[in-house]
């Protein structure tokens, strides 16, 4: 397409160009082209949006789970919800508009199935929504919140910080509310500007007593949602909106689970570690098929999955294989979840477990350390080039 | 005889002064004012409320006639334009809540303040910036009131402070521009607008509580246009008397679809606070013909029929066209002009908004902190860098 056109046409310039002085180059060379074009230089008004690029990768269809269906995300998170209501008879759905289907149709005829006692709307009042889900949750019940937009949890961030998470320890495990599960639209969508396209992962990850979960595909969704459910404790699931329609699968038809803090390893690699969660996995793969053929570079691709608590054991040993690290996020940089990810590999690099010898990615310069400077270079810049796409639309 | 001959020399010499499509007009004689009866408004601790009666000038008629023809017009404009993709984003459109803005605004002065959430065009326009400005802020270009970075939900102007795209944020902030037009001491007040489904918020009674405890000339308005989104007032709220929701704070509920009736209600609350008696409420029942926002199309929770009757019943312009008319205020072909004029005025802002350029790439970063000297920041990735300067 005339996105990968367009790169293609600059790595080639790029090598003509040489090696040194690459960064200001760069700057110039194309990377602001395709931002923010005036409408005479495109035409039609339509034709500017041209450079939004993002491919959903689907994974093959799994086979252990029984019969399987296509599904896009909303459908799937649909299913898993389903799937809840019919097995616990404690379980409630609530939040704003879920009655008539929700906003992005993840409720879609619940409420006819299971009765307005066990899916019902209410007010405008996040702050509510939460605390009420947590007194349901600390009688037994499995409660089932919605918050419309992940932008708007932020007035019922003093309830879960200060209350879901820190209920068990406080009652010395008296109480809890573990069977509450809070699910929102999460990330960049293209036009949804400040109020509809927060990541806020970042905020909770600093909260001890709840777990953050952000699925990348309708398969990972329902099992990791039904894990989240029936998880003890209480959980975050952050649903990358821009995949509700866009990512389509085979999904099983039945209940299943997939374990929360493990992350996946989609890809095997030997040169370099590409984390990633939510929409920017698809990203990241991309990259990775890119920087193999472009540059003969093997990437190990990791989907964290879950945020808190973060599987740790497996991207320090991934990183003890190929000694180098990078990791992509939507949010901004600045206390990011990409620093603690970063940091904590560092301390364990420090303390011995992941050998000094391996090489390091000096990302302050941008070199891949062993091999040509050039390669490296290129090598971020593919990343960002592609990884700078799915932040073009959020202009 | 002598009378028609005077009658005869007025149409005469009104002839020579007037250019010729106006010579059916200037034939006319019109009344200088009209006195009409509004609708009595229902009362919450108040032991008198607006008068039920207001004088109306002919210049004033006409003045609120152009405006709201001007918001009904600019808010359809919008609505093509989105439908051409010209604008992009969410966009919440506020035609059939005319009255609200227009009479709001004839009830205080240009040195008040005014807050609002994020169907703030009309409020835009109406406190004092041009329909240029705001469509170029909708289409995202430079000529925009924001620099074409705020978009539909984020114009401000003097005095009027948004705006907001977080439901219910800005009534405290509200609370706060009272506080300091109290401490300034200058005589002014504060209206601070949510809607009905935003009456639910519990930093909403929050605010209620601080102003009345500090006595802040703020007048809280609930803009009820019966749907919060696609919910109906009496599946959100437990008490959808939005004027008794103050509790202790005097409320009143106004026909939000007479311009004269909000008019009046904005007057007697102004000077309520103005006189120190502490925060008062004000409930508008309004209607929207649009959806939420363009991406509803507002007859899923609703029927067309009734949108068709607040239509032909109780549109607010159509109200004062036919009370200026049948009080000989204006005539029919005098205000069939000044839709002519309206027309052009938004074809010729329309124009602009989608030719002007986009702000330049350069300035993604301006704004962020106050800062001096500026600083860099990061872009997508770190060879990107912006320069934020403010």
């Amino acid at each position: 397409m005339a996105a990968v056109a367009a790169f293609a046409g600059w790595l080639l310039r790029l090598r003509a160009a040489g090696a040194d002085g690459p960064w200001r180059r760069l700057c110039g060379a194309g990377l602001s082209r395709g931002f923010l074009q005036s409408a005479s230089a495109y035409g039609a008004a339509a034709q500017r949006r041209q450079v939004a690029h993002f491919t959903f990768q689907p994974d093959p269809e799994p086979v252990e789970y029984g019969q399987t269906q296509k599904m896009n995300l909303f459908q799937a998170v649909t299913s898993a919800l389903d799937n809840s209501l019919a097995k616990d008879p404690t379980a409630v759905i609530f939040g704003e508009d879920v009655a008539f289907g929700g906003v992005f149709r993840c409720t879609v005829g619940l409420r006819d199935k299971y009765g307005k006692d066990r899916v019902f709307n209410t007010p405008l009042c996040e702050q509510g929504i939460v605390g009420f889900g947590i007194g349901i949750a600390v009688t037994g019940a499995t409660a089932i919140a919605e918050i419309q937009f992940a932008d708007y949890i932020f007035p019922a961030f003093d309830q879960i910080v200060n209350e879901a998470a820190k209920y068990r320890y406080r009652s010395g495990d008296l109480f809890n509310c573990g069977s509450l599960t809070i699910r929102s639209p999460w990330g960049c969508v293209g036009h949804g500007a400040l109020y509809h396209s927060q990541s806020p992962e970042a905020f909770f990850a600093h909260c001890p007593g709840i777990k953050v979960v952000v699925p990348r595909s309708p398969f990972q969704a329902k099992g990791l949602l039904l894990s989240c459910i029936e998880d003890k404790n209480p959980c975050i699931f952050f649903e990358p909106k821009i995949l509700y329609r866009a990512a389509v699968e085979q999904v099983p038809v039945e209940p299943y689970n997939i374990p929360l803090s493990q992350a996946e390893v989609i890809q095997e690699g030997s040169d370099v570690t590409l984390v990633a969660w939510g929409t920017q996995v698809h990203v990241i793969r991309e990259v990775a098929a890119m920087a193999q053929e472009k540059l003969g570079v093997s990437c190990e691709v990791i989907d964290l999955r879950t945020i808190l608590p973060w599987d740790v054991d497996t991207v320090c040993k991934s990183v003890i294989k190929t000694g180098r690290l990078l990791v992509s996020h939507e949010a901004p940089l600045t206390g990011g979840f990409a620093s603690e990810i970063s940091s904590t590999v560092q301390y364990y690099r420090t303390q011995g477990h992941v050998p000094n010898k391996a090489k390091r990615w000096n990302l302050k310069k941008g070199l891949l350390q062993g091999s040509s400077k050039e390669n490296g270079h290129l090598l971020l810049k593919m990343f960002c080039m592609t990884g700078q796409r799915i932040q073009r639309t959020k202009c | 005889m002598r009378k028609m001959l005077a009658a005869v020399s007025r149409v005469l010499s009104g002839v020579a002064q007037k250019p010729a499509s106006r010579v059916l007009v200037a034939s006319r004689h019109f009344a200088n004012d009209a006195t009409f009866e509004i609708k009595k408004c229902d009362l919450h601790r108040l032991e008198e409320g607006p008068p039920v009666t207001t004088v109306l000038t002919r210049e004033d008629g006409l003045k609120y006639y152009r405006m709201m023809q001007t918001v009904r017009r600019m808010e359809l404009k919008a609505d093509q334009l989105y439908k051409q993709k010209i604008i992009r984003g969410f966009c919440h459109l506020c035609d059939g809540q005319e009255a609200c803005c227009v009479g709001l605004e004839a009830g205080i002065n240009p040195t008040d303040h005014l807050i609002t959430a994020y169907r703030a065009h009309g409020f835009t326009f109406t406190r004092g910036l041009s329909v240029r400005e705001i469509l170029a802020e909708l289409t995202g270009r430079r000529g925009g009131c924001a620099k074409g970075k705020g978009g539909s939900m984020h114009m401000y102007a003097k005095n009027f402070y948004g705006g907001n795209g977080i439901v219910g944020a800005q009534v405290p902030l509200g609370a706060g521009i009272a506080l300091a037009c109290k401490y300034n001491g200058k005589d002014e007040v504060c209206l601070t607008l949510y809607g009905d489904g935003a009456a639910n918020q519990g930093q909403i009674f929050e605010a209620y509580n601080m102003a009345a405890l500090w006595k802040l000339p703020c007048i809280f308005i609930c803009e009820n246009n019966r749907y919060g989104m696609g919910t109906s007032v009496e599946r959100a709220a437990a008490s959808t008397d939005y004027y008794k929701r103050g509790d202790f704070i005097p409320g009143l509920r106004v026909d939000g679809m007479d311009i004269l009736c909000v008019r009046e209600a904005t007057k007697f609350a102004a000077a309520y606070c103005r006189s120190g008696k502490g925060p008062i409420l004000m409930e508008l029942q309004t209607y929207r013909y649009h959806g939420h926002s363009m991406s509803d199309p507002g007859v899923s929770y609703r029927t067309r029929e009734e949108i068709q009757e607040v239509r032909s019943k109780s549109d607010p312009i159509m109200l004062l066209k036919d009370r200026m008319v049948n009080s000989n205020l204006a005539s029919v072909e005098e205000l069939k002009e000044i839709d002519v004029e309206v027309r052009k005025e938004i074809e010729d802002a329309a124009q602009f908004a989608t030719a002007d350029p986009e702000p330049p790439l350069e300035e993604l970063g301006y704004h962020i902190y106050c800062n001096d000297p500026p600083f860099e920041v990061r872009g997508a990735n770190q060879w990107i860098k912006f320069k934020s300067i403010s």
